[in-house]
């Protein structure tokens, strides 16, 4: 319904003949009557009927609701049982403009979506939301960590707010909304956390893309705390001054700690799309991609592995275990 | 009088690299309040400054600064974003003389447009003072000065500069810069010749003014050594292995850095800051003199014009500097040279080793043939031939 154009352009493409009442359906809309699949048959009356739109998917129905001139508040306060939790965050602004209120329970987000939308918002009203705002982050980070929580002992977490964590403008503030996500997962997954945020910021609920990307002293702040385990989350390009990081980490794991004591891992959140890879920050640390927080403890076993730290029997019984917990909750 | 660039109070951090732009950070411990800076906007339409009668000269100008000042050290947000009209709009009667562009008419380069507030258009300063020095006509009028020369001073006063647009990978760099919270300034390399230095007093004004570094002026030199030049090396950290703790680390990565601002400060930015100057004041307001300054015109090396804002003391508070091309440079020596000698051409060329007819195809080369009566520069060639 939704990719009802985009679909009917890749069977045209592929000479696919669809069967039953699809080919009409994408096709030759305006020659049929009725529909006997009941979907297909709402979406005829949605055409004609206001009270049919209401039955389709949000997003389709936004486009009828559009075609038949429907009050923006009326509209959204009709289609709500309809929409997905996402749909319902994503509209929460626009909602509120419209003076229509649409339910959304945050703490059943997902990590990193969640904070996405707290970085959306401005920081007067993040301020005053603070403890709803904290309080469903911490709750989504509860839920990632799950069974894990508190068995990482000392960590240690860099996290990057320099201006490049502005992301893409496909993808805004990705970057900085994995760093946050990550802030809240570390926290319930540590039994002593340290975040050090680059631009030296202590409040991680006002975060914003600001200054340079001084990794390398960072690094070094956090190796003070005498961390079980150091994570940098950054896009890697260390520029204040450039390879300050890498040669820290190199001297450090070479002189200070060549029994490789500390785990260290370098999460990645932004795709370089000239070499198909994360960009890495050294390499003496691992690097891993990360594209949602929730990720974060699968990565870190990974990264492990690849570093040779923890056998394939661990892996496997790492994910087994995660397997099951999915299997569990789904 | 001749001064010495004095950079006091700036700390030079680590470049960020693009492509084959440098870019260093000037931070500032302390800003400035007494005095703010912010940009007008005059759009992108080249703007033609008026000097006094027939003395326009062509340039490009994306934008005048007003400069914000108060006699007490209090911060002048009231001033803030206020964009004033310009409404020094008089077409005069005089056609442009320029590319068909439409033009705008800045009555001054630096006046007073109400109490406490200076207007003036950066760089402007600067280059008209370096066609200035000379171009307002020698006070000896030597007969080889043809009658037009005596009549309309050196005509027309052009110097070609390139908007930063222009400049092949400048606006991706500064795009890509990640700003310093402190920061107030920077020094642009590309293809690692010094460009164009930028000071303000403080680090608003320097987020606020750092887009519209994009749409300065830059010489000739630097748009061809961004066109043809390669990427420039990051000059990665090297830390030495023999660390025995995380504060042993700690002391050599500060040393590092440290080691990187010496060496910036004492090879790469020798040109500028190593220099005299000599300067030119043009306004006085409370603390803060606004100046412009000219090299000595060393051929073949790196010559800096600008303009400069000093407190009482001669730190500078606001600097914005502009590197001539080698032509430029030529012509500058060659003009300061006869300025020296009161332009008579004889001593010039003594002065110059060279011998008199010489000198005279010289300045005929460098374009200054105007000066010289028709007849002695047939004269001059002859003897050239002979």
């Amino acid at each position: 319904m939704k990719y009802r154009t985009g679909l009917k352009r890749a069977l045209r493409h592929a000479h696919v003949a669809p069967d039953g009442e699809l080919g009409p359906f994408l096709f030759t809309p305006d020659d049929r009557r009725r529909y006997d699949t009941p979907l297909l048959e709402t979406w005829r009356r949605a055409h004609y009927e206001h009270a049919s739109v209401y039955e389709l998917p949000y997003t389709v129905a936004e486009g009828f609701a559009a075609k038949h001139r429907i009050d923006r508040a009326t509209f959204l306060k009709r289609i709500e049982p309809r929409m997905t939790r996402l749909e319902r965050l994503r509209v929460q602004e626009s909602a509120s403009r419209g003076k229509a209120a649409v339910a959304v329970d945050l703490g059943s987000m997902p990590l990193t979506r969640l904070a996405s939308y707290v970085l959306s918002l401005p920081v007067p009203e993040r301020v005053d939301r603070r403890g709803e705002l904290t309080g469903a982050l911490r709750a989504a980070a509860v839920r990632a960590a799950g069974r894990a929580a508190g068995g990482w002992g000392r960590v240690a977490a860099v996290l990057d707010d320099s201006f490049s964590a502005s992301g893409s403008a496909q993808k805004r503030r990705r970057p900085l909304a994995v760093a946050l996500a990550c802030h809240y997962l570390l926290a319930e997954l540590a039994a002593e956390y340290v975040p050090l945020w680059t631009s030296g910021r202590t409040d991680a609920l006002l975060a914003h893309p600001y200054g340079m990307t001084p990794l390398g002293e960072r690094v070094l702040d956090a190796l003070e705390h005498a961390p079980d385990r150091l994570l940098i989350v950054s896009d890697g390009w260390d520029n204040a001054p450039y390879g300050l990081a890498s040669e820290v980490l190199r001297v450090w794991r070479a002189r200070l700690d060549p029994a490789r004591r500390v785990v260290a891992v370098h999460l990645n959140p932004v795709y370089d799309a000239e070499d198909f890879d994360v960009k890495r920050l050294a390499a003496a640390v691992p690097t891993v991609g990360v594209r949602d927080a929730e990720d974060v403890p699968a990565l870190v076993e990974f990264a492990r592995f690849t570093e040779g730290r923890t056998g394939f029997a661990d892996l496997r019984a790492h994910f087994d275990d995660r397997v099951a917990r999915f299997l569990e909750e789904g | 009088m001749t001064v010495r660039l004095d950079l006091t109070g700036l700390t030079t951090r680590a470049a960020q690299v693009w492509g084959g732009v440098r870019l260093v950070p000037l931070t500032r411990d302390e800003p400035i309040t007494g005095l703010r800076l912010h940009a007008r906007a005059y759009g992108d339409d080249p703007g033609l400054v008026e000097v006094g009668r027939r003395t326009h000269y062509v340039s490009y100008i994306p934008h005048g600064f007003v400069a914000t000042w108060t006699d007490d050290d209090t911060p002048v947000a009231a001033y803030g974003t206020q964009l004033k009209a310009h409404g020094t709009l008089a077409k005069g009667g005089d056609e442009p003389p320029v590319h068909g562009m439409r033009l705008r008419f800045h009555r001054r380069m630096a006046r007073r447009v109400e109490r406490n507030r200076l207007r003036f258009l950066p760089l402007h300063l600067a280059v008209e003072g370096y066609l200035a020095l000379h171009f307002g006509g020698p006070q000896v009028v030597w007969e080889e000065r043809s009658q037009r020369a005596i009549r309309r001073g050196l005509s027309p006063r052009v110097e070609e500069a390139y908007a930063g647009v222009e400049v092949a990978g400048l606006a991706d760099a500064l795009k890509h810069f990640e700003i310093h919270p402190g920061q107030c300034g920077v020094l642009v390399y590309v293809a690692d010749a010094l460009a164009s230095a930028f000071v303000v007093p403080h680090p608003d004004d320097y987020r606020a003014l750092h887009a519209t570094l994009v749409q300065d002026m830059y010489g000739e030199l630097v748009h061809y050594y961004a066109t043809f030049g390669m990427p420039v090396p990051r000059f990665d950290v090297r830390l030495p292995d023999d660390v025995a703790s995380l504060a042993d680390l700690r002391a050599v990565a500060a040393r590092e850095q440290a080691e990187w601002a010496r060496f910036h400060d004492a090879t790469m930015a020798d040109g500028l800051l190593g220099e005299s100057y000599a300067t030119n004041r043009v306004y006085r307001m409370g603390d803060y003199t606004l100046s412009r300054f000219l090299p000595t015109f060393r051929l073949k090396q790196e010559n800096h014009v600008g303009e400069l804002i000093t407190d009482r003391v001669g730190r500078t508070a606001y600097l914005k500097t502009f590197r001539l091309s080698e032509a430029q440079i030529r012509r500058g020596h060659l003009l300061a040279n006869l300025a020296a000698h009161d332009w008579h051409l004889p001593t010039s060329a003594a002065a110059l080793g060279i011998t008199e007819h010489q000198l005279g195809l010289r300045l005929h080369g460098a374009g200054f043939g105007a000066l010289i009566r028709e007849d002695v520069l047939a004269h001059y060639r002859a003897e050239n031939r002979r």
